[in-house]
C-alpha cells in the first residue's frame, strides 16, 4: 500500500492526466469486450465464457493482416471481420446445441473452447510473446495536456470505442433490426411466430459480440503484447464489468468498464500489489448491495 | 396413541431398518475400499501409481464436496477452489510458523476454514444462480490476489516454499511416503463416508428439496438460507481437507491452489463423472487425472485434446459418465422386467 504516492498523484495535474487516460483506454477496451458479453447474455441468455478468445483472435488476426499488408485500417478490419465470422460459426455449430440446457453445460462447452482456442493460437502463431508494433501513422510526438503525456493512438482508441458505443446504443433502440433483437431477447417464441428467423438473430448477435471483442483485440494489438491465453484476464475483467454494470445493460457496461479502468490505473499507483484485489473487492461490494448490478433490471 | 398413529409407526419402522442397513452397507464398502487401497503398495511398488492415488484423494475430496453444493443443493459455486487453497495455505503456514503437531494444525485449519466459509457463505447464499456463481468467483479471486500481494506472509507468487515440516505423531510419520499414502487414503475414505452420511441424512434430503423447489421448502418451514449456509460451510471443510492432503503431498502451497482454474476443474470433474450419483465426482477425478497424465505425455497441445473430450461429454453424452452408466442399468433392469 502506498497512499502517499496516491495522494501525490491526485495533487499533480500531470499524473492525473496520465493516469486518467490510461484508465480510460483500459476502460474502453474492456467496454468493447464487455458489451459483447452483455449483449449475448441479454439476447441468448448465455454466459459466453469463451469471449476472451475472440479478443485474442482479433489481436492475432490484426497482427497477421498488418504484417501482410502494412495497412492499419485493413488490420482493424481483419480483426473485426475475422472474429465476426468465427462467432457466427461458433454459435451456429456449437452453442445453438446447448440453448435451454443447464447453465453448467453451457459453461462447460465454453470452457472446452477456451482450452481449444488457446492451443490453436499456440499451434498457428507459436507460444512466445508477439507484438504488432505501432503503425507508422501514429509514431509521432505524444500530446502534452496539462503536463501529462498522451500518445495520439490513445485518442484514436478512445474515439473508436466511443463511436462503437453510440452506434450500438442508437442502433439497438432506434433501428428496425435493433427492435427485433430486443423483441427476441424478450420473447423469442413470439418473434419466431411472427415469421422472423430467430436462429439468424441469435447467430447475428453472437457474431456482433465476437466482432466487438475482436475489434478490442485489434485495437489493443499495437499497445499490448500478444500471447496465447491473453484473452483470459480480459475475460475475467469484462465479467466483473458486466456484473457491476448489470447483465444485459449496455449503459451499465460502459459505466462499469470506465469505473474499473480508473480503479486499475489509480489502484496501480496507490496499491501496486493489490490492484486486482481492489477490482474483486469492488465487485463483491456491488453484488452484495445490489445483486443485479448498478443498471441491471430486477429478475422477472 | 391413536390407531392411526400406531399404523404409521408400524409402517415407518421397516424404513428405518432399511436406512440402518444402508448405513452398514456404506461402512462396509468404505472398509473394503480402504483395505484395497491400503494394500496396493504390497502388489505394486510403483511410486507414480501411489502418487496418483494421493492426488486422486486430494482432488476427489474437493470434487465430491463441490458436488454437495452443485448436485445436491443446486448451488453452482464457481469459487469452491478458494477453500482448497485456504486449506493448503493455512495448514502450511500453521506448520511452518507455529511448529505444532499435525493433528493440531489439521483441526485448527478446519476451524479457520469454517469461520471464513461462514462469513463468505452468509454473503453468497443470498444470491441466486448465476449471481451466486459470480460472487463466489469474485471471493475466490479476492483470496487469490490477497495471497499474491501479501508476499511477506504467504510467499507471494513463489508460493509457500521451504517445505512443510512433518513431525511424526502417534507413530505416524507423514514424511515417509508409505505413511503419507495410507494417511491420504484414510482421509479420502473417511471424508467420502462422512459426506455420504450427510447426503443420505434428512438434512441431505432437505438439500435436494431446496434444489428442486426452494419456495416449497420454505413454505414447509425450512429455513432455506440456513440450510444453504450449513452445506456451504460443510462443503468448504471437505475441500479444505483436500487442500491439506495436497499441501502434505507437495510439501508446500502455491497460489495456483487458490486460482479459479481449480474451481473450473472441480466443476468439470463433476460434469465428467456425473452429479446424480454420489461417486460420480470421484469417477470424474480419476478420469480427469488419467486424461491429464496421458495426454501431457503424448502432446504439447493437451488443451485441444481435453477440450474435445469435454465437448464429447457435454454435446455428445449430455451427462456425466456415472449418470450414463446408472441410466443404462436402470434401462436394462426395466427391459428385463418386461416393462
Amino acid at each position: 500500500m502506498d497512499l502517499d504516492a496516491l495522494a501525490g498523484c491526485l495533487s499533480s495535474s500531470a499524473c492525473l492526466v496520465t493516469q486518467t487516460t490510461s484508465g480510460l483506454i483500459i476502460g474502453m477496451l474492456l467496454f468493447l469486450v464487455a458489451v459483447g458479453l452483455t449483449l449475448i447474455f441479454g439476447v441468448l441468455k448465455i454466459v459466453n465464457f469463451s469471449h476472451g478468445a475472440f479478443y485474442m483472435f482479433g489481436a492475432y488476426f490484426a497482427m497477421t493482416a498488418y504484417q501482410l499488408t502494412g495497412s492499419f485500417a485493413l488490420a482493424m478490419l481483419a480483426g473485426a471481420a475475422g472474429t465476426a465470422i468465427l462467432g457466427l460459426i461458433f454459435e451456429r455449430v456449437f452453442m445453438s446445441r446447448v440453448y435451454g440446457a443447464d447453465v453448467l453445460m453451457q459453461l462447460l462447452v465454453c470452457y472446452a473452447f477456451v482450452l481449444i482456442f488457446d492451443d490453436v493460437v499456440r499451434l498457428i502463431w507459436g507460444p512466445e510473446f508477439r507484438s504488432m508494433g505501432m503503425p507508422a501513422a501514429f509514431q509521432v510526438m505524444p500530446l502534452f495536456i496539462a503536463g501529462g503525456v498522451v500518445p495520439p493512438y490513445y485518442l484514436l482508441l478512445i474515439g473508436v470505442a466511443l463511436v462503437a458505443a453510440i452506434v450500438l446504443g442508437i442502433g439497438l433502440s432506434r433501428s428496425r433490426i435493433g427492435k427485433v433483437i430486443r423483441a427476441a431477447a424478450h420473447n423469442p417464441g413470439m418473434v419466431s411466430a411472427l415469421g422472423i428467423n430467430t436462429g439468424l438473430i441469435y447467430g447475428g448477435v453472437f457474431a456482433l459480440g465476437g466482432m466487438l471483442a475482436g475489434l478490442a483485440g485489434a485495437l489493443a494489438a499495437p499497445v499490448r503484447s500478444l500471447t496465447p491465453g491473453m484473452g483470459f484476464s480480459v475475460l475475467i475483467e469484462s465479467f466483473i464489468v458486466t456484473v457491476i454494470g448489470g447483465m444485459g445493460s449496455i449503459l451499465g457496461a460502459l459505466i462499469g468498464a470506465l469505473l474499473l479502468g480508473l480503479i486499475r490505473s489509480y489502484g496501480s499507483v496507490g496499491f501496486p500489489l493489490f490492484t486486482e484485489g481492489l477490482m474483486y473487492l469492488f465487485m463483491v461490494i456491488v453484488l452484495v448491495s445490489k445483486p443485479t448490478g448498478l443498471f441491471g433490471k430486477e429478475a422477472a | 396413541m391413536t390407531e392411526l398413529e400406531a399404523g404409521c409407526a408400524e409402517r415407518l419402522a421397516p424404513a428405518r431398518d432399511v436406512a440402518g442397513l444402508h448405513r452398514y452397507r456404506d461402512v462396509l464398502i468404505a472398509l473394503i475400499a480402504f483395505a484395497v487401497l491400503a494394500s496396493l503398495p504390497l502388489f505394486s511398488s510403483s511410486k507414480s501409481l501411489l502418487d496418483f492415488v494421493i492426488r486422486c484423494s486430494a482432488y476427489g475430496l474437493f470434487a465430491t464436496s463441490l458436488n454437495l453444493l452443485v448436485g445436491y443443493t443446486g448451488l453452482t459455486s464457481f469459487g469452491h477452489g478458494m477453500f482448497f487453497g485456504l486449506g493448503a495455505y493455512s495448514f502450511g503456514l500453521i506448520m511452518q510458523k507455529l511448529g505444532v503437531s499435525i493433528p493440531v494444525a489439521f483441526v485448527a485449519t478446519l476451524a479457520i476454514t469454517a469461520v471464513i466459509a461462514a462469513v463468505i457463505g452468509a454473503i453468497c447464499v443470498r444470491l441466486k444462480e448465476i449471481y451466486f456463481a459470480f460472487v463466489t468467483l469474485a471471493f475466490q479471486m479476492l483470496i487469490h490476489s490477497t495471497i499474491l500481494s501479501w508476499a511477506s506472509f504467504t510467499g507471494g507468487d513463489q508460493g509457500l516454499r521451504g517445505g512443510i515440516p512433518r513431525p511424526a505423531f502417534l507413530g505416524i510419520n507423514l514424511a515417509d511416503h508409505a505413511h503419507l499414502y495410507v494417511a491420504s487414503c484414510a482421509l479420502l475414505i473417511l471424508g467420502l463416508l462422512a459426506m455420504r452420511q450427510i447426503a443420505q441424512s434428512p438434512f441431505g434430503y432437505t438439500l435436494r428439496m431446496i434444489r428442486d423447489n426452494a419456495a416449497r421448502a420454505s413454505f414447509l418451514g425450512i429455513d432455506v438460507w440456513r440450510a444453504k449456509l450449513t452445506v456451504f460451510v460443510l462443503a468448504a471443510l471437505f475441500a479444505s481437507m483436500g487442500g491439506m492432503v495436497m499441501a502434505l503431498f507437495v510439501s508446500g502451497a502455491y497460489p495456483e491452489f487458490a486460482y479459479w482454474t481449480i474451481s473450473g476443474e472441480g466443476i468439470f470433474i463433476n460434469m465428467l463423472g456425473g452429479v446424480s450419483t454420489f461417486l460420480g465426482p470421484m469417477a470424474g477425478t480419476v478420469l480427469l487425472l488419467l486424461l491429464n497424465d496421458t495426454v501431457t505425455r503424448f502432446t504439447d497441445y493437451h488443451g485441444i485434446v481435453l477440450g474435445v473430450v469435454i465437448l464429447f461429454f457435454a454435446l455428445g453424452l449430455r451427462k456425466g459418465l456415472l449418470d450414463f452408466v446408472a441410466e443404462w442399468f436402470a434401462h436394462r433392469r426395466d427391459a428385463g422386467e418386461g416393462r
